[in-house]
């Protein structure tokens, strides 16, 4: 990507940026048309931490050196406003905030601009960047975490029958926690608000094969007895970008025709449960 | 669930607000910040909070917190473990949960709105992991409470509800943001009743970007006026209860005022300068018109965005001048920063809560540091407290990336 807004653009809003417009496919130059259109839906959980960590360093060091270029890329809205520019949309354009949790809320969002008209179509995008700021906060909890960086991205229109696409069927009520044992109990919550495993399903999950970290997901989950994808255990805690991840996996094999139906879990570090279901209307396994 | 939607009411219901907390260097509750601007008193101070000393600029309106926090169901422990903005934001939420009777309960949204949640918490982590990378004192602390959720945690924590958690983060327009979004919640049927807010504290990341920008005023913040030059930061919260008129009439509650209509777009000019012509603010405030139903000539007052740069207050004069066409020589507008600052994810927030201290008292708030109004404005620039009879009042907020929001309010009778 060559556009202008990147040249200074810090790894996340680059990760964003790739995920969107992958995406979006060949409906990018419907967004050009009506620029209005299009809504955009940002979820992060550390945002652009190279740039304020960077940013602050100077300030320390010297303010009066500090780099007034760096400063508004440590915005925690600077990617979608990199990525509304690289698409030229004007719409309306959230950056949400939160644990893994809230690119679930993301979606929900996104459903809800579409069921009330406010956006033809809404791309919703999990990015993070890598850090060793990050890193360290992350290994305070436990030593063994992988993290990981880059962006996923879905991308939401109302259903017709010229999209006879993946749908999104359901997105659970978000259950906070502050505690290990809330935690669990989030977890089952939305284990029991969704479907259970029937013939053709599949769970994509947010396990990372760290028992601590896993228990509340794992203790929701250990009946589920039809297949499961832990895209984690691959890619790594992504943060954010992480449950992008697994509601692209979880298309993925949809799209392959593998499956009637993909649940998928997200029990976050520090905030929510959630889950969500996802359907292929045209599966006649 | 949070999809698919209940089915929701053919006409949405009307949105209206209960109760309203506000905090800001004006002072720490509704009754002295109404007072403060109406009278359009001005809140700055040295900052003392971090070492300014080789900033350019060295003022802010800098809150006086108090020395104990009101009482609720958080602990001695836990109360000590809450950063600036996480007390800002409990001061406000305090007010607003306690005036319109709300008892503890579950599945109650709240939406806020911050530009950087506990960023001071997260200058210390960064200070001691470079200075002394193996004291790991009170570090795992700082990572919980840096993260903006653990502050919407702590207020379902505080007041007993649980519920989903929405950190909006749109930069300086993310309070109004938040409160569009809960009353879109509730005009929607996700949800009856919502808390929101915005609030932000100063920190030293934040007040060193602003003043690296150079956009930070070496003299004094005054919006509209020919010869401003830069804004000045302050810091704040104001939260609201939220619910459906029903819902508010069931309990007889008393009613502060009613929001009417929301809109939000994006400028995509450039990351940090608006278009000189306004087009997305216009777009914005089109927008929460049409939401409203009401023409630009129905608009009593519009609390500006009015950061006090020469860029920012050009382009909104524009973008007012064009939207509100043959009744921009008699609108009253002004722009509160002048008093406060710019609190930057409060800002949004505690302006709506202007608004609706001047639809209550029925007058308008003064742009008291202008001098010399800019030509550009073709509107009238509140500049000394006025009384008016209004009906509807439309606040503007503005952030960096382009995000635009716009509220427009209606005193309720």
């Amino acid at each position: 990507m060559t556009h202008a807004r990147l040249r200074r653009a810090s790894p996340i809003a680059q990760h964003a940026a790739g995920a969107a417009i992958e995406a979006l496919g060949a409906d990018i130059s419907r967004v050009n048309q009506q620029p209005a259109s299009l809504g955009v839906v940002l979820c992060v959980l550390s945002g652009g931490v190279n740039y304020s960590r960077r940013f602050y360093d100077e300030t320390l060091k010297d303010p009066t050196a500090a780099s007034p270029l760096v400063f508004p890329e440590t915005v925690f809205n600077a990617p979608a406003s990199h990525v509304a520019a690289i698409l030229g949309t004007t719409g309306i354009n959230y950056t949400l905030v939160g644990d893994q949790g809230t690119f679930l809320l993301g979606l929900a969002l996104a459903a809800d601009w579409l069921s009330s008209n406010q956006v033809d179509g809404c791309l919703v995008v999990g990015a993070e960047e890598s850090d060793w700021l990050t890193a360290d906060a992350f290994r305070r909890f436990e030593r063994r975490i992988v993290l990981a960086d880059g962006a996923g991205a879905l991308y939401l229109k109302r259903r017709t029958t010229e999209n006879a696409a993946i749908e999104l069927a359901a997105i659970t009520n978000s259950y906070s926690f502050s505690s290990r044992s809330a935690r669990i109990r989030a977890a089952h919550a939305v284990r029991a608000e969704l479907p259970g495993a029937g013939p053709h399903y599949v769970l994509c999950d947010g396990m990372q094969g760290l028992a601590r970290l896993d228990a509340a997901e794992s203790l929701a989950w250990n009946d589920w007895s039809a297949p499961r994808l832990s895209p984690k255990t691959i890619l790594g805690e992504g943060l954010a970008a992480s449950a992008a991840w697994q509601c692209v996996a979880a298309i993925d094999a949809l799209q392959q025709g593998h499956y009637r139906a993909a649940n998928v879990s997200v029990v976050g570090c520090n905030q929510q449960a959630i889950g969500a279901q996802f359907v292929n209307p045209n599966f006649n396994g | 669930m949070l999809f698919p939607a209940p089915q929701s009411a053919k006409v949405p219901p009307r949105v209206v607000v209960t109760g309203a907390g506000i905090v800001t260097a004006l002072g720490l509750d509704w009754q002295t910040n109404a007072e403060g601007f109406r009278q359009g008193r001005v809140a700055f101070q040295p900052v003392t909070l971090f070492d300014v000393s080789r900033q350019r600029v060295k003022s802010a309106a800098q809150v006086n917190l108090p020395s104990d926090l009101p009482s609720t169901r958080l602990s001695k422990r836990q109360r000590s473990r809450l950063d600036r903005a996480a007390k800002l934001l409990l001061l406000a939420a305090h007010q607003a949960w306690n005036q319109p009777g709300w008892t503890p309960c579950s599945h109650l949204p709240v939406v806020l709105g911050t530009t950087s949640g506990g960023m001071s918490l997260g200058e210390t982590y960064y200070r001691q992991a470079i200075e002394r990378p193996r004291n790991h004192h009170r570090q795992a602390g700082r990572v919980i409470h840096y993260q903006p959720q653990r502050h919407g945690l702590d207020l379902a924590g505080a007041f007993g509800f649980s519920g989903p958690i929405f950190v909006i983060a749109n930069a300086c327009a993310t309070g109004a943001n938040a409160v569009g979004h809960a009353w879109q919640l509730i005009r929607n049927g996700r949800a009856e009743r919502v808390l929101a807010g915005g609030y932000d504290a100063l920190s030293q990341l934040v007040f060193s970007g602003f003043d690296s920008l150079q956009a930070l005023s070496p003299t004094q913040c005054r919006p509209f006026d020919a010869q401003r030059d830069g804004l000045a930061l302050g810091e704040g919260a104001a939260v609201f209860a939220l619910e459906t008129v029903a819902s508010a009439e069931r309990r007889r509650a008393d009613i502060l005022g009613e929001i009417v209509g929301y809109g939000a777009t994006t400028d995509a000019h450039h990351l940090t300068q608006p278009h000189p012509q306004g087009d997305a603010a216009l777009g914005a405030m089109n927008a929460a018109c049409q939401s409203a139903g009401l023409e630009p000539s129905q608009i009593d007052y519009v609390n500006a965005h009015g950061t006090g740069t020469p860029l920012n207050d050009s382009a909104e004069a524009a973008a007012i001048n064009r939207w509100a066409g043959a009744h921009a020589p008699t609108l009253p507008v002004s722009s509160t920063k002048s008093s406060v600052g710019h609190l930057l994810g409060g800002a949004g927030a505690v302006e709506m809560a202007v608004c609706l201290m001047a639809l209550q008292g029925q007058w308008l708030p003064p742009t008291s540091t202008l001098r010399e109004p800019d030509p550009a404005a073709r509107f009238p620039v509140v500049r000394q407290p006025t009384a008016a009879k209004l009906e509807y009042a439309l606040t503007n907020s503005f952030g960096f990336g382009g995000a635009n929001a716009t509220l427009i309010l209606r005193r309720w009778p």
